[in-house]
Formats: C-alpha cells, sequence, structure tokens
C-alpha cells in the first residue's frame, strides 16, 4: 500500500496519538457515527446499520475517518474480529473520544489519530488519499486519490 | 499514564504473566483515551474468553482453547499465558444461546458442546455465571458512586443513571484485563467533571407507560448522540423496567451512556443541579410530532402485517415483566403461523418457574429463554420474515443484523401478534 509522495499533500491536520504507526490509503469518510456490534458485518468489514449513509460500504482496507462510535460495547471486539477476517480498516481518524473508539482502535492495532486542530471531516472526502503518521501526529491529504 | 507502585509492579510481572499483560494492555487503553491514572475497581462484568469455534480456530496455532482466545483475544497479547483464577468480583454478561433450547434455536452439537466448554471455563475461573444483560436483575447491583467497569451499553447506562454507580462504557478487552488487574482507566464518569448534563430535553408529550418510556429513550439517543441529556417535563410513573427500557434504546439509537431525569435520577435533584453549573447547550423539544417521528422511524423496517416471530426480553424482561406477559397470555395460544420467544436471565427465570408465569407462557406455545436474546445469537425461529418487538433497542438491532422487516409495540400489541399472526400496532 506505501508509496511515495510525488506532490506535497493538499492539507496537514494534526493531532494526538491513539494509537501508534504509520499508514497510507484511500479514506472513507463518514458524518454519522458508527455503531460497532450491531452496525457492522466483521466478516466483510462493511456497514450494515438502517439507515447510515455508508449501509452496505466496505471500510476494509481503508483509513476510516468519523465523528466516533456509538452504540453497543461490543464495538471494540467488533472491530477487533475484523482484524482477525483481514477486513479491518488500516486506520482510524475520530473527533469524539469514547471508550468504545479508543478501545477499538486499541486492540485493532492500527494507526489511530484524534483531538485534532482542525476537522478531518471538513476536510477529507471519500477516496482522498491519507497518510496517518501517528507517531508524529501528522495527517497529510492529496484530493482526489493517490498523488 | 501515572502508575502507583502496585500497578508498576502488575505491569512489571509481579503477579505473573497474565496479569502484566492485563496492565500493558490497560495502559495502552488509557493512553489512547487520554487518562493520567487508574482508579481501582471490584466490580467488572464482561464476556471474559467466550467465543465462537471459529474464533478457537483461528488461534489453533496458540491450542485452540479458552486460554488462547483469553490471551491473544481478550488481553490482546502476542503470546499465550495461564489465566489465573480471578477474585475480584466478575461477572460474566449474556451469552450465545439457552442452555436447554439451543436446539429451537439452531444451533447444532458442535456449537452447544463449545457453549458448556466455555461455560466450564468462566466459572472454572471464579466468574459469575449471570449470563445477562441486565447484572442489576440476576445479584449484582452497584452501590451510588461505586467505580465499575461494566460492558453493555444498556447496563452501563442504567448504572450510571439510575444507581448513580460509575462506570464507562467498557469493552470485552477492558473488562477482561480489568478482571485481572481490577484496574480500569480514570476517565469520563469515572470523574465527577463528566458527569453533568449536556443538553435539555424538555418532555412535552406525556410519557408514562413503559412503551411511551421506550419511544422517548430512542428519541433521546437520537437527538443528543453520545452526550448526556437532561430531561424535564411530563415523565412519570418511573420504574425499573421503564428506565431499562429508556436506557436501552437512547444506547441504542445514540451512545448515551449517562442520563438526567429532573427529579427522578440521583444526581438530579433539580435540572440546575444535573448541569452541575456548566452551560446547557442544545435544547430539544419532545412534543406530540417528535414523538410521532419516532415511532415512524421505529417502524420504518417493518411493511408486511404477517408477524411469523415475535421477541419480547429486551433487555432481559424482569420477573414482573414476566408476571405481565403470562397475564396477557393466559388461556392464548400463540398463532401456528407465529411465534413467541422470551428471554429472561436465568435468576430471573428461576424466579418466574416459582411464581407460576413460566408454566403459563410455556403452556400458551411461548417459549422462554435465557442467557442470549435473537440479536445476539442471530437466532431467530426458522423462516422469520417479519418480527415484531416491544423493545426499541432490538427494533434497531435485529432487522439490520437479520436482514428482517420489524415492528414495535406496546407488550399487549406484540403479544396479539403472537397469537393473531397480525399486526395491528398504532400510536394511541
Amino acid at each position: 500500500m506505501a508509496t511515495v509522495a510525488i506532490r506535497a499533500p493538499d492539507v496537514l491536520i494534526r493531532g494526538r496519538k491513539v494509537v501508534g504507526g504509520v499508514s497510507e490509503g484511500e479514506a472513507l469518510v463518514t458524518r454519522q457515527t458508527i455503531s460497532g456490534w450491531g452496525g457492522v458485518n466483521p466478516m466483510k468489514g462493511e456497514i450494515i446499520e438502517t439507515r447510515h449513509e455508508l449501509k452496505g460500504q466496505s471500510f476494509a482496507g481503508k483509513i476510516l475517518v468519523f465523528p466516533g462510535a456509538k452504540g453497543s460495547s461490543g464495538w471494540s471486539a467488533m472491530f477487533h474480529t475484523t482484524r482477525l477476517t483481514g477486513q479491518a480498516p488500516i486506520g482510524l481518524l475520530y473527533n469524539i473520544t469514547t471508550t468504545k473508539a479508543a478501545l477499538g482502535a486499541v486492540v485493532m492495532r492500527v494507526p489511530t489519530l484524534t483531538d485534532f486542530d482542525s476537522d478531518p471531516l471538513d476536510q477529507i472526502e471519500t477516496g482522498d488519499w491519507v497518510r496517518i503518521d501517528a507517531d508524529e501526529g501528522i495527517v497529510s491529504v492529496w484530493k482526489g486519490g493517490r498523488p | 499514564m501515572r502508575l502507583s507502585d502496585d500497578e508498576k509492579a502488575m505491569r512489571d510481572g509481579a503477579q505473573g504473566p497474565a496479569v502484566a499483560k492485563a496492565m500493558d494492555l490497560l495502559i495502552r487503553y488509557g493512553e489512547a483515551l487520554g487518562a493520567e491514572d487508574f482508579v481501582y475497581t471490584d466490580n467488572i462484568a464482561g464476556v471474559p474468553g467466550s467465543s465462537p469455534k471459529w474464533v478457537k480456530e483461528y488461534y489453533a496455532a496458540d491450542g485452540g482453547d479458552y486460554r488462547a482466545v483469553f490471551s491473544r483475544f481478550d488481553l490482546d497479547s502476542d503470546e499465550v499465558v495461564d489465566v489465573p483464577r480471578i477474585n475480584g468480583f466478575s461477572c460474566h454478561l449474556q451469552g450465545g444461546m439457552d442452555p436447554e433450547l439451543w436446539r429451537e434455536q439452531g444451533m447444532t452439537e458442535e456449537a452447544f458442546a463449545n457453549f458448556q466448554a466455555d461455560e466450564r471455563e468462566v466459572a472454572g475461573h471464579g466468574i459469575q455465571v449471570l449470563k445477562t444483560c441486565t447484572p442489576y436483575l440476576a445479584g449484582n447491583v452497584p452501590v451510588m458512586g461505586e467505580h465499575c467497569a461494566w460492558m453493555e451499553s444498556s447496563a452501563v447506562v442504567f448504572c450510571n443513571s439510575v444507581i448513580g454507580g460509575r462506570t464507562n462504557c467498557e469493552g470485552r478487552e477492558s473488562t477482561s484485563a480489568a478482571m485481572l488487574a481490577k484496574r480500569i482507566p480514570n476517565w469520563g464518569f469515572h470523574t465527577d467533571e463528566f458527569r453533568k448534563g449536556q443538553h435539555l430535553i424538555e418532555v412535552e408529550a406525556a410519557v408514562d407507560s413503559i412503551f411511551e418510556w421506550g419511544l422517548l429513550g430512542y428519541f433521546t439517543g437520537s437527538a443528543v448522540e453520545d452526550a448526556i441529556p437532561v430531561l424535564d417535563g411530563a415523565i412519570s410513573d418511573a420504574a425499573l423496567i421503564k428506565h431499562k427500557h429508556f436506557g436501552a434504546a437512547a444506547a441504542s439509537s445514540g451512545g448515551v451512556e449517562m442520563y438526567h431525569m429532573a427529579g427522578i435520577t440521583p444526581e438530579a435533584p433539580t435540572v440546575e443541579a444535573a448541569f452541575g453549573g456548566a452551560a446547557c447547550g442544545q435544547r430539544f423539544i419532545y412534543g406530540a410530532n417528535e414523538r410521532r417521528d419516532t415511532y415512524e422511524q421505529l417502524n420504518s423496517v417493518g411493511e408486511s402485517p404477517d408477524v411469523d416471530y415475535v421477541m419480547l426480553g429486551c433487555p432481559h424482561y424482569s420477573a414482573d415483566q414476566l408476571a405481565e406477559a403470562a397475564r396477557m397470555l393466559e388461556g392464548r395460544k400463540v398463532h401456528e403461523n407465529s411465534n413467541l420467544w422470551i428471554f429472561t436471565s436465568r435468576a430471573v427465570k428461576a424466579t418466574a418457574e416459582a411464581s407460576g408465569s413460566a408454566d403459563i407462557i410455556r403452556k400458551s406455545g411461548a417459549k422462554l429463554m435465557t442467557d442470549t436474546c435473537s440479536a445476539i445469537s442471530q437466532a431467530v425461529p426458522s423462516g422469520t420474515r417479519v418480527a415484531a418487538f416491544d423493545s426499541a433497542k432490538q427494533t434497531h438491532y435485529l432487522p439490520a443484523i437479520m436482514g428482517i422487516e420489524g415492528w414495535f409495540g406496546t407488550t399487549q400489541e406484540c403479544v396479539d401478534a403472537a397469537c393473531t399472526g397480525r399486526w395491528n400496532g398504532r400510536l394511541g
């Protein structure tokens, strides 16, 4: 998945490290909070919640950009299961810290940031190319896809 | 994170490798939250080590057993460690199937054998086998101010809001680790500041019955998402089962983990006290229109009136709810084209057996089940296409999980649907 960037990123966002590491890939963005247990199918890495704007879409291999987690306490275990099935996202950017999202990120072991200096939801769209350097607390965004 | 000497020693292995792995996970988790230290807890509710067969098979190289799953999944450890007997007060929440009616739930012999093996391990590790989403109805009632580490969103919101206990909505991995380390990050609902109300909901439509409490709960979660609402106005006839339905609904439509009801819940003697000096954020009105919209939203996944499955007991029914269901079912039969499954805990079922309601329920053709629910075990009667519920939470989840239609209504409407095979619910 890793690429060498051929041009400077269009957007830089700074955040606080939740889980360290570096990850790069295509963004999947939603302004709606995500339910883990009962809201995703861990075998497919797919959002299944009725009336969710991402219903039917898969986050497997994507950088998931979302406001935060909601719903059942099975959130972490459900996303943890996507790590077992190979359907996990490869990075997370979320705005609202909850125990669900924090624990889910920890056990998925994917680079994750929160507490940003500007809102990722205003600057990242589905399909943009995103690099998370969680150790440095930097998100780089290339609009429109892989640079 | 700032660790005490005891906590450093645990992390470094003074209490054995499992406790060290538990501390390692809790520290990673605490840092992810931005917590500064831990609180001590001796009241932990989770689903320690229980797993379906395929998860054990995934860890085949590590032994493929309870120990492997507890180490690798629950403690997120790279190595397998021996899991010692747990001495803290820990309990196992809901599980995957009824210990007797598992065949009716469509489970295989192999899955049942796996369930039994896990349960022996849970009991053998000193964890109380409550097998319910309502531990507070089955022997685990915290006290005001007690630091807990609970999973199960409906139990968490009950613990914080109704009892005044203190727990975040923990996950499987954090509760399993806390059972070993008796620590949980000092963050969120463990602190006074975090428990203050954020938004106000002014209730204008009369909210009295359990059905109305559930509707208001579903509206509340949709309105405030994961914030802490303060509800004021026309809420009456508070009772345990109404809080149970309200909280479960609010936790599933939003992420509500605590709510205040002025003059009703213990940390909200008044609206002002509930906000604790903090500014009121948004104000929402719950009136006739909001009530109707919420009802229609819940019923948007129902089309066919031919109901082939009615599920009651989400969250698990209390003894008084089983008694009420029995009164509604006495002398009636579940329709040949329909099924009625009612879920509760083993402890409450024992009470219903002694009190006679279990017998009445069974005589109607309904099944009284424990440990699980349709959503948790993905178990519905075979061929189910259209289900009906008296629980906003189950209506929220089950149709999405199973790809079926769903109706939401009163308990009476649900019982009538089970006995006639037809949905006749409407908003009165």
